[in-house]
């Protein structure tokens, strides 16, 4: 018995899974809607703007940690994540610096200035979308029709909100363009069809144990049933639940952005209070907040509150149930 | 029929096939063979050695005699000469106290042991025999099993809870013992019911054994013991879960088994009283299972109490391949052994061998958070958020989040998928806790 | 437009006046003597003086019971300083030093296994009794280097930890968090010191270590005066200690245990002497 064998703690078995295999989880769940998105705005400009996200995200992550002499984690996927969901908040015919910028705020301002991977307090790819559209607010709005291509400042849900805005009612017109809505007619909109696409994803993601049901299911419920309460009440004037939740980016925010693990609580009761936050907030500041479009604020400022949500929901530990018998 | 189960935890691939068929083989013992029989094998004091160099002791002879209460004795395994007390390698890699005996060969047992009828004798008798016998748990915790057995009067204790769920992966012993020797459990736990005073006997058994739970069904019927199937869940047969999936109590925090009335056994154990009240055999044997990636013939052995591991890999056909770590007891809470040449102790319920490629390698990275370690945890608490703590240096607030709680069952760091030891930081905390309470 | 100047005015006057009251009724009694001798300790907050840091310290010494030369690593200038304001005679100690016994690093010391886990000594420790086969060895993992307030501690490229001896206070973080023993405090004066903490006998010390001590007397032979050996240990007798007689033992080493810190720090320490 010459050779120094090994000694760890217990366990000496592990499940398996690495933080770099669920990202990749992540990517992979992501591809048939990232398909979708590059074959429906014309492959070629929506191909630059996404690979430039990622670029930009990687990049600046391994710039940022040669600078800092720190060891390169572009390898652990999680920079190409974050530029693939950025590239998704994107209107596809954005110009490619905006891109660029856009994955380097992201990385840099969403995510290395906190410590890197697990310290960000903000989802990075929301962070390079706020960035975006707060200094770049026309061509962040500027969209593309599906299909056709044509550019148009005009999404269903600033549609709605214009329109809302000066008649206090959604015209007849609008009314009746919105049952297409959810075949992707409008612009910047991909309709129902990147809707399936993205909860196919999320439900791959729940199969392979990366996210759980509790935030997707709490952040959708919670946005159809307040959608569903102001639609009854007022349907002339509020859309109807369907229509919240198959435009703008809520699904791909309720399956992978609010999933984020990093920036959302760590308890399954954290994680229902999480989604239910955002999805209120979601249709709250759509039908009364100044923008169209909530969900990145909403997964935003629900971020901004979990360490709280994470103190409140701290389980109760075994052994304080009261004695029966 | 539903199977009871505890919350929390995780389900590891059990990787018992390569062990639960084989039936139990004795691991022999040739002449001139060394055992290292460690004095300190239990939880509590060591004992004190009472035999010295030269002296020829014989199987079942004390050669070691307990300190204080929670302590006991220690017995030769077999006959032969001691040829050294001294300081030797013990299960935790450090130098510990021990008694080599050299094996004559003859295994001549004393010939004053002897057996009685336990219903012959007062419940203090009966203790007395198991704590002379040394008995103590055999699932690998090694708690002096008298002391378990002698709850304060203001405990009323309406439950004995017998653990045959043997939830570690690999491991078999268990298994094999419920197969192949039912009358002996059966035995002990009516012992172990008369001594307490309890008319209620559940035996736990994960549904993975299926063989086990029909046959202890069956030999149980009519003689007051019920069997309780499990679901297949780790750490299905930790104290705490175990109680909860069987009765549905919780233990309170911070507090034993005893204190929502239930006592636990080891099947092992309840084998081992029986076999120390009825025959008088004190504690020199024990079931353990041989296996691993990296060992050629994974077996179930009736091993003595002082062989070196090295011996029961070698009656299992030897080591395999590049041999990178040694595990005793199972992988989820088992200790990495540092050679071969440890002696095996009564808490020796198994002994794995893995390939250099089986040992986790990965580097520890930044806590991603994503929640798997709250939700496999069966205590309720938050590992990766004391971790964190404990790596600042914030005991005080590592307290505050129920460090203490933690039952270090390892699922935490088992589902990590950064890799953290969580374990590793739990156990740092609830050490530097203890040492400050200790302080205060 | 008045209105709102007014109210606005009014509430700041009335929570200035609040709050003069407040800090003239409340007001926390300071002994004078005590801020001063706060102003005055380096405000490391480091514990050494046993006090839970540098105001509880003042507050004990400005009671008048403590001795005012607890602070060893603000050294001469804060003891004389202290003396001063609380108008008794400075006395000064020798200064202090930590300094790591050994010289075990992962090229001449053998590993009894190879550890995974957390990089922290006490925790290695619990793990049969840490990875070094020699049980005084330093494990290198930076515990002492996470404890120490001052920066003064690093682990060498070869895995050991090398105090700088010019950085160090003598505030014995280090000493209190090694789980091995293996930091102890020598007069700053000395520079000569026995690197080996293992009391084993001299065979098993070779088969683990190439540069322990081996308790083989040539030192002591050498100068009487300035080594002991105690059980199979030799130690520098910092009492009678001498530059020149420490070198001539020094220089009969066999195994280079023994190390003059004039010369240079050992092998792969970025500190110079």
């Amino acid at each position: 018995m010459d050779k120094t064998l090994y000694i760890s703690s217990s366990p000496h078995v592990h499940e398996g899974g690495t933080t770099a295999k669920a990202m990749r989880d992540v990517i992979y769940a992501l591809l048939p809607c990232v398909a979708l998105w590059i074959y429906s705005f014309g492959i070629i400009k929506p191909s630059v703007v996404m690979a430039l996200c990622i670029i930009g995200c990687m990049a600046s992550e391994a710039a940022w940690e040669k600078v800092r002499g720190l060891p390169i984690t572009i390898g652990d996927g999680s920079a190409a994540m974050t530029g693939i969901l950025l590239a998704l908040n994107m209107p596809p015919n954005s110009p490619w610096w905006m891109a660029l910028l856009g994955g380097v705020a992201a990385i840099v301002i969403g995510k290395q200035v906190f410590g890197g991977l697990g310290y960000n307090p903000f989802n990075p790819a929301l962070i390079g979308r706020t960035v975006l559209l707060i200094s770049f607010p026309v061509q962040m709005t500027t969209w593309m029709m599906p299909r056709t291509h044509e550019i148009t400042s005009a999404t269903p849900l600033s549609d709605v909100k214009i329109a809302v805005g000066l008649t206090g009612n959604i015209p007849d017109e609008i009314k009746a363009q919105l049952g297409s809505v959810l075949f992707g007619g409008f612009g910047g909109q991909l309709g129902v069809v990147s809707g399936f696409a993205l909860i196919a994803g999320g439900c791959y993601l729940i199969y392979r144990k990366v996210i759980t049901w509790h935030i997707p299911v709490s952040f959708i419920g919670s946005a159809f049933v307040l959608s569903a309460i102001f639609w009854a009440v007022n349907s002339s004037k509020y859309p109807s639940p369907v229509f919240h939740l198959f435009t703008g980016g809520l699904m791909l925010g309720a399956f992978f952005m609010a999933t984020d693990w990093v920036t959302t609580p760590i308890t399954p009761k954290g994680m229902l209070i999480f989604g239910a936050g955002c999805g209120i907030l979601t249709i709250l500041i759509r039908l009364f907040g100044g923008y169209p479009e909530g969900v990145a604020f909403s997964i935003l400022l629900m971020n901004s509150a979990t360490p709280i949500i994470d103190r409140l929901t701290m389980p109760k530990k075994f052994g304080l149930v009261t004695q029966k018998g | 029929m539903e199977l009871k189960t505890f919350k929390g935890g995780l389900h590891p691939p059990d990787n018992k096939a390569w062990s639960e068929k084989k039936a139990i083989e004795v691991c022999p013992l040739a002449e001139g063979d060394e055992l290292v029989i460690l004095l300190s094998q239990h939880i509590g004091a060591p004992a004190e050695a009472c035999v010295k160099k030269g002296d020829f002791v014989k199987k079942g002879q004390v050669i070691a005699t307990p300190k204080g209460f929670v302590s006991v004795p220690i017995h030769a395994s077999t006959s032969g000469e001691v040829i050294s007390v001294e300081p030797r390698l013990g299960t935790a890699g450090t130098k510990v106290p021990a008694v080599v005996i050299k094996a004559d060969g003859q295994d001549t047992w004393d010939e004053n042991l002897s057996g009685a009828d336990p219903d012959t004798l007062t419940a203090q008798e009966i203790k007395d025999r198991i704590r002379d016998a040394g008995i103590v748990g055999m699932g690998g915790a090694t708690f002096p099993t008298h002391v378990k057995l002698s709850p304060p009067e203001d405990k009323k204790i309406d439950h004995l809870i017998l653990n045959g769920v043997e939830c570690e992966p690999y491991l078999t012993a268990d298994h094999r013992l419920m197969l192949e020797d039912p009358d002996n459990i059966i035995g002990g736990i009516l012992i172990l019911k008369k001594v307490l005073g309890v008319e209620k006997a559940i035996i736990g058994i994960e549904a993975n054994k299926p063989d086990a739970i029909e046959l202890m069904t069956k030999a149980c019927a009519g003689r007051g013991i019920e069997v309780g199937a499990l679901k297949v869940q780790y750490p299905q047969g930790a104290e705490k879960q175990l109680i909860y999936a069987l009765t549905g109590r919780e233990v309170p925090s911070g507090g034993l088994p005893m204190d929502c009335g239930c006592v636990v056994q080891n099947v092992g154990t309840a084998a081992a009283v029986n076999d120390a009240v009825r025959r008088g055999i004190p504690l020199i044997e024990r079931i353990a299972t041989v296996s691993g990636s990296a060992v050629n013939e994974p077996k179930n052995l009736r091993i003595k109490i002082g062989q070196p591991l090295g011996k029961l890999v070698e009656f299992c056909g030897g080591a395999k391949g590049e041999l990178g770590k040694i595990i005793q007891g199972g992988p989820m809470m088992g200790m990495a052994a540092v050679s071969l040449d440890v002696p095996a102790t009564r808490g020796t319920s198994g002994v794995l061998l893995f390939s250099e490629g089986q040992v986790l390698k990965e580097p520890e990275g930044p806590c991603v958070r994503c929640g798997n370690c709250v939700r496999a945890c069966p205590a309720f608490i938050l590992p990766t958020e004391i971790a964190f703590k404990t790596k600042k240096g914030m005991i005080d607030e590592a307290e505050k989040l129920n460090a203490m709680d933690c039952i270090e069952c390892g699922s935490c760091t088992y589902i990590c998928p950064a890799r953290i030891p969580l374990i590793q930081y739990l156990r740092q905390a609830k050490g530097a806790i203890i040492a400050k309470r200790r302080k205060v | 437009m008045i209105g709102a100047v007014l109210s606005l005015g009014g509430i700041g006057f009335l929570a200035a006046v609040i709050l003069g009251v407040a800090a003239k009724k409340f007001a926390v009694e300071v002994d004078p003597k005590e801020e001063a001798i706060l102003n005055a300790l380096p405000g490391a907050n480091c514990g050494a003086c046993g006090y839970p840091g540098c105001s509880g310290y003042a507050k004990a010494v400005a009671s008048g019971q403590v001795d005012p030369s607890l602070c060893t690593p603000g050294g001469k200038a804060v003891v004389e300083k202290i003396a001063e304001i609380m108008g008794v005679e400075a006395v000064v100690a020798e200064p202090m030093v930590a300094v790591v016994c050994c010289q075990g690093d992962n090229q001449k010391a053998k590993d009894k296994y190879k550890y995974i886990g957390v990089q922290d000594c006490v925790t290695a420790q619990m793990l049969a009794g840490g990875p070094k086969d020699c049980p005084g060895g330093c494990l290198g993992l930076g515990t002492c280097v996470v404890a120490c307030p001052f920066g003064a501690i690093e682990i060498t490229s070869q895995g050991l930890a090398v105090i700088d001896r010019e950085k160090c206070t003598g505030c014995k973080k280090c000493v209190s968090a090694c789980p091995r023993k293996v930091i102890k405090m020598t007069p700053k004066s000395a520079s000569v010191h026995v690197l080996c903490n293992s009391h084993d006998k001299g065979p098993q010390v070779k088969g683990y270590c190439q540069i322990g001590c081996i308790g083989c007397q040539l030192c002591k032979r050498a100068a009487e005066e300035v080594y002991a050996v105690e059980n199979f240990l030799a130690a520098v007798k910092y009492d009678t200690y001498d530059a020149e007689k420490a070198r001539a033992g020094m220089e009969k080493c066999p195994t280079k245990c023994i190390r003059d810190f004039a010369d240079g720090y050992p092998e792969g320490s970025t500190f110079k002497p």
